[in-house]
């Protein structure tokens, strides 16, 4: 009798899948604990052993590299599950956390690592592990608001009847959340997780080597490995480099987020017909190996069984009395007012008071300069890739090639560059304030490749007919059909770009190559500059300031223009 | 011996605050009662008030006034006994078959094997055997409604409420669906005793139910309750069977009691401040081509024209009543009677057609006829919508405003009585350039 048995896994012992799959587990067990090793060694262990540019060094600097950048998505993801359910369950907290969130989004990146190293030394005084802490924050805030931010539209969004469902099924909270919520929300989070990864490798580079003032901490890694290469004038350290960093964006592509949007692809609710699944070599391996069905039965298990645990109110959610729930709202309100007294306290009379007035009109003005960079960028980026763009995403088999070269691109660390920069400038006695500009964009252009891409490829295929029957072609078909159909995905795609840019000048308005060090005029290179020198006043003043540039420019002028080419040119 | 009521709900009455402060009320004097062995009808268009009152007796949302008890107790949260079929089926595209079904009894934390047992005996009685691992994506919609069903019934319910449970699935569909449904219930084969059926399709509740509760809108209330005691199955050609769906038609057409002086009987609000329905001119066009025409020449009987349009209450209600509105036509005791003018915009041209629209457009909808004259009196011929939001929202609420609005531009366009310019949201008296 073939019945239906829910437990199959239980029967007949391993299969080939399980092999592979046993060798890639332990091998990552291996990894997690001889990356780990270091951890607690003192910091003076650091400076004994400085690091090296044999590049056979480079598999152990990647593995290390490789592990902070797992232990900040994992970070991000308990940051993502906690802080964005609290602002989508709760009311009054929501009205606090999702602003919150969007403010986190526009401080720079490299900011709060200047801000907050110090911090986390203090944490572990004298051990490796304050920095590590360090570094791993710094990759947490590249990707944490972002997923946050994706994760709490998700809960808003969740079809009313599914709610319904689980309420009538009467699931506790607790079952909800992991039978309905979450998975309702890994789509989309999946995504943005992969999209910011991209953005986390930019800053690793960044974030291994640090300096600020005079605390100096180069953790082994690759990014540290670029830094020393830089400062050795090392060219075929950085060719190893960026071959390492090739394999390991590589790996993780295949490894980790291949399988998982392959596998999340069951999750969304809506199918769209005629969308091309998702394949992954690595999602079939662990679909077939019995261990891993294994793990995620166990997982499937832990969850009911927590939820079995978990206490559980057969009461209705009593209905806040209104005396009670006034006098809550005042206590939260009086909260709010009471922080924003401290901070604004804070503003004021550590910030503006100690600020002259010259240095804050420099700030100012600097601002001004690297947002004019900013725009003329992405305008230049705009006018070479959105037709690019267009080509591409009509063309599906050209699409399936560009698009992983292009999230190869984009997590491609600008200081690479630094060589090929400095030299050129200093060769032929360039501009810095011209010519150290394409350095910002180096990553961010790509996004403005990938979303315009994905938009012509929905164009649907009866409106490119109707354009074709009525033989409209050259500028009127791009003025009519082709811009019209892409603005919305290619505004999403600018205001990334944008707002990854500025986080890219800290970055790119300095550029040293051994002892040559040209620099561009602007915010980036003056927050640079103060952190090397630890001057805090002026760290915080420029992250302020460019935090307060990144808001208003998305609160007049990409927010609106979003609206608006939602509005107007989405196609339902 | 009288035996306590399955359900029992009395003088219930549910309202949301609204944004102003003021009440919008959706349900009013409602009492209802279902007894063992009976599947009881809630019968009316959308915006009756009927879903709500579903919810509340699945304990997903509380009466702000009146009572609902199962079994003699009153309803706080959803209930043990009480288990709901949606409309859109609400399955979890995460989970299979298998898992759907047995949410429900994981939540209850019954035994795994017991869940087992109950799961696949469910699956097997609603005809889902060999899809318990297949997910909901890949069954067709007749399928997915089984598992719906299958994940209600695995919990043994007394009360099943179901959501206009065929009305998202094909007619040929749900009739294999609704046939399969009731003939597991004269059987005995489902464990409940009794049910609760939502619907706006007319046959559906005369060949499923036993009693009938037809719902007015405007707030929700029951207009009328019908018994139904034709011996199952039920024949949709029976004479008595076509008698009791005119009967409905009938009940679901009169013109309300006692309705307020310059209020439109179908639609609420009052004046400028009529929340106008969203029904295109071809609609209005069409049906009055399809009235006029032969066979009915003028005159037909709502199910007969409904079934040769096939247009269920909910698509053709709203375009017979805005009809009516415009003074196009005339509903009564269940047929639609076209006026002079509704037969002669139906017999002319498309130049007349816009003639004749205007004049009854400006007449009979105050909302037209003040943009008109506010247009007409400025020099600049020309006002912002904002303008007109702001006075219906003295009436309305935000979104029934807006809808309101779009609905007299549609109409105003149509008849050429005013133009508007969405890019600007500015109205004027000027032809596009």
């Amino acid at each position: 009798m073939n019945r239906f048995e829910p437990y199959v896994f239980l029967r007949g012992l391993a299969s080939r899948w399980d092999v592979l799959a046993f060798i890639v587990v332990i091998g990552l067990i291996v990894f997690l604990g001889e990356t780990s090793r270091g951890l607690f060694a003192p910091l003076a262990q650091l400076q004994q052993t400085p690091l090296s540019l044999d590049p056979a060094r480079l598999p152990e600097y990647a593995a290390r590299t490789t592990f902070r950048m797992l232990a900040a998505l994992f970070l991000s993801l308990v940051f993502t599950l906690t802080y964005a359910t609290w602002a989508a369950k709760s009311e009054r907290a929501g009205k606090l956390l999702v602003p919150i969130l969007d403010i986190l989004q526009s401080v720079p990146i490299l900011g709060f690592i200047s801000i907050t190293v110090v911090f986390f030394m203090s944490l572990a005084p004298g051990r490796v592990l304050g920095a590590e802490f360090a570094a791993i924050f710094a990759i947490f805030t590249s990707q944490a608001w972002n997923m946050a931010f994706s994760f709490y539209q998700s809960l808003r969004t969740i079809p009313v009847e599914l709610t319904e469902a689980a309420a009538s099924f009467r699931l506790s909270p607790w079952m909800t959340f992991w039978q309905l919520e979450v998975p309702f929300g890994m789509p989309a989070l999946i995504w943005n997780m992969m999209m910011s990864m991209s953005g986390g490798w930019f800053f690793v580079v960044a974030s291994e080597a640090i300096s600020v003032g005079h605390t100096t901490v180069a953790l082994p890694g690759v990014g540290s490995y670029i830094a020393l290469a830089i400062a050795n004038k090392d060219l075929g350290a950085i060719g190893w480099a960026i071959a390492t960093m090739l394999i390991v964006i590589l790996l993780y592509d295949q490894l980790l987020f291949r399988p998982l949007v392959a596998w999340v692809d069951r999750f969304r609710v809506e199918q769209e017909p005629g969308v091309r699944v998702p394949q992954s070599w690595a999602l079939t391996m662990m679909r077939r190996s019995r261990l891993v069905q294994a793990a995620t039965v166990a997982f499937h298990a832990a969850v009911l069984w927590t939820s079995r645990a978990v206490k559980r109110t057969d009461a209705p959610l009593a209905e806040e009395a209104p005396a009670k729930r006034r006098s809550l709202d005042l206590l939260w309100v009086s909260l709010i007012v009471a922080a924003l007294v401290l901070g604004l306290w804070h503003i004021v009379v550590v910030l503006i008071r100690q600020t002259p007035l010259h240095e804050a009109a420099q700030v100012c003005g600097l601002a001004f300069l690297t947002m004019l960079r900013v725009f003329i960028l992405i305008a230049l980026a705009s006018v070479i890739w959105v037709p690019i763009g267009v080509w591409v995403g009509m063309r599906p088999r050209a699409a399936q090639f560009v698009q992983p070269v292009a999230q190869f691109m984009a997590a491609f660390p600008a200081n690479l560059l630094f060589p090929i920069a400095v030299s050129g400038i200093v060769a032929w006695k360039l501009n810095p304030d011209i010519f150290l500009s394409p350095l910002m964009i180096l990553g961010t252009q790509w996004y403005i490749l990938f979303n315009v891409i994905a938009g012509a490829s929905m164009i649907p295929a009866e409106m490119r007919y109707a354009a074709a029957n009525f033989r409209v072609t050259g500028w009127l078909w791009w003025r009519k059909v082709a811009l019209p159909a892409v603005l919305p995905f290619y505004v999403t795609g600018a205001i990334t770009a944008s707002g990854g840019s500025w986080n890219a000048a800290i970055v790119a308005e300095i550029a040293t190559w051994g002892d040559t060090q040209v620099e561009a005029k602007g915010l980036g290179a003056y927050i640079a500059e103060a952190t090397t020198a630890g001057d805090f006043h002026r760290i915080v003043l420029g992250i302020g300031t460019m935090s307060l540039f990144v808001v208003i420019i998305n609160r007049v002028f990409w927010r609106p223009l979003y609206y608006y080419a939602e509005r107007k040119f989405r196609m339902t | 011996m009288e035996q306590t009521p399955l359900l029992q709900c009395s003088e219930v009455r549910k309202a949301f605050p609204k944004p102003d402060g003021a009440e919008l009320l959706v349900l009013e004097g409602m009492n209802l009662e279902l007894r063992e062995g009976q599947i009881v009808g809630l019968l009316g268009r959308s915006g009756s008030g009927k879903s709500t009152l579903l919810r509340l007796i699945a304990g997903l949302s509380e009466p702000s006034a009146g009572s609902v008890n199962y079994l003699g107790k009153p309803i706080v949260g959803p209930a043990p006994g009480i288990a709901m079929v949606f409309q859109s089926f609400a399955l979890f595209p995460w989970l299979t078959v298998f898992e759907n079904v047995a949410l429900g009894l994981e939540a209850q934390r019954m035994s795994r094997p017991e869940i087992r047992t109950r799961s696949l005996a469910a699956i097997d009685l609603i005809g889902l055997d060999g899809f318990e691992s297949a997910y909901p994506r890949e069954l067709s919609g007749g399928m997915r409604q089984r598992v719906g069903f299958a994940r209600a019934l695995v919990v043994h319910p007394n009360i099943l409420l179901m959501d206009e449970p065929f009305s998202a699935l094909d007619v040929l569909t749900a009739e294999t669906l609704r046939t399969d449904f009731l003939d597991l219930w004269s059987e005995g084969r489902m464990p409940i005793k009794g049910v609760i059926l939502v619907t706006h399709n007319i046959e559906e509740a005369v060949l499923m139910c036993d009693r009938i509760l037809v719902f007015g809108s405007n707030p929700g209330r029951i207009l009328s309750e019908l018994k139904v005691t034709l011996p199952q199955p039920r024949n949709r050609l029976d004479p008595s069977f076509r008698e009791l769906v005119e009967r409905i038609y009938v009940e679901m057409t009169a013109r309300p009691k006692g309705a307020a002086p310059g209020r439109h009987e179908r639609f609420p609000g009052l004046g400028i401040g009529t929340v106008l329905p969203q029904v295109s001119t071809n609609l209005l066009a069409g049906l009055m081509e399809a009235v006029a025409a032969a066979p009915f020449n003028g005159t037909a009987d709502l199910p007969k024209i409904a079934s040769d349009l096939q247009m269920e209450i909910d698509d053709l209600f709203p375009v017979a009543e805005t009809l009516q509105m415009l003074r196009f036509a005339e509903l009564e005791g269940g047929d639609i009677k076209l006026m002079e003018d509704g037969l002669a915009f139906a017999h002319s041209a498309l130049d007349e057609r816009k003639r004749i629209f205007m004049r009854h457009l400006l007449t009979y909808v105050p909302l037209a006829a003040h943009i008109r004259r506010v247009l007409d009196e400025r020099a600049s011929h020309s006002a912002r919508k904002s303008r007109f939001i702001d006075e219906l929202e003295d009436f309305m609420s935000e979104e029934e405003a807006e809808r309101t609005l779009r609905a007299a531009v549609r109409w105003g366009r149509y008849a050429e009585a005013f133009a508007y310019d969405d890019e600007n949201a500015m109205f004027s008296l000027e032809n596009p350039t």
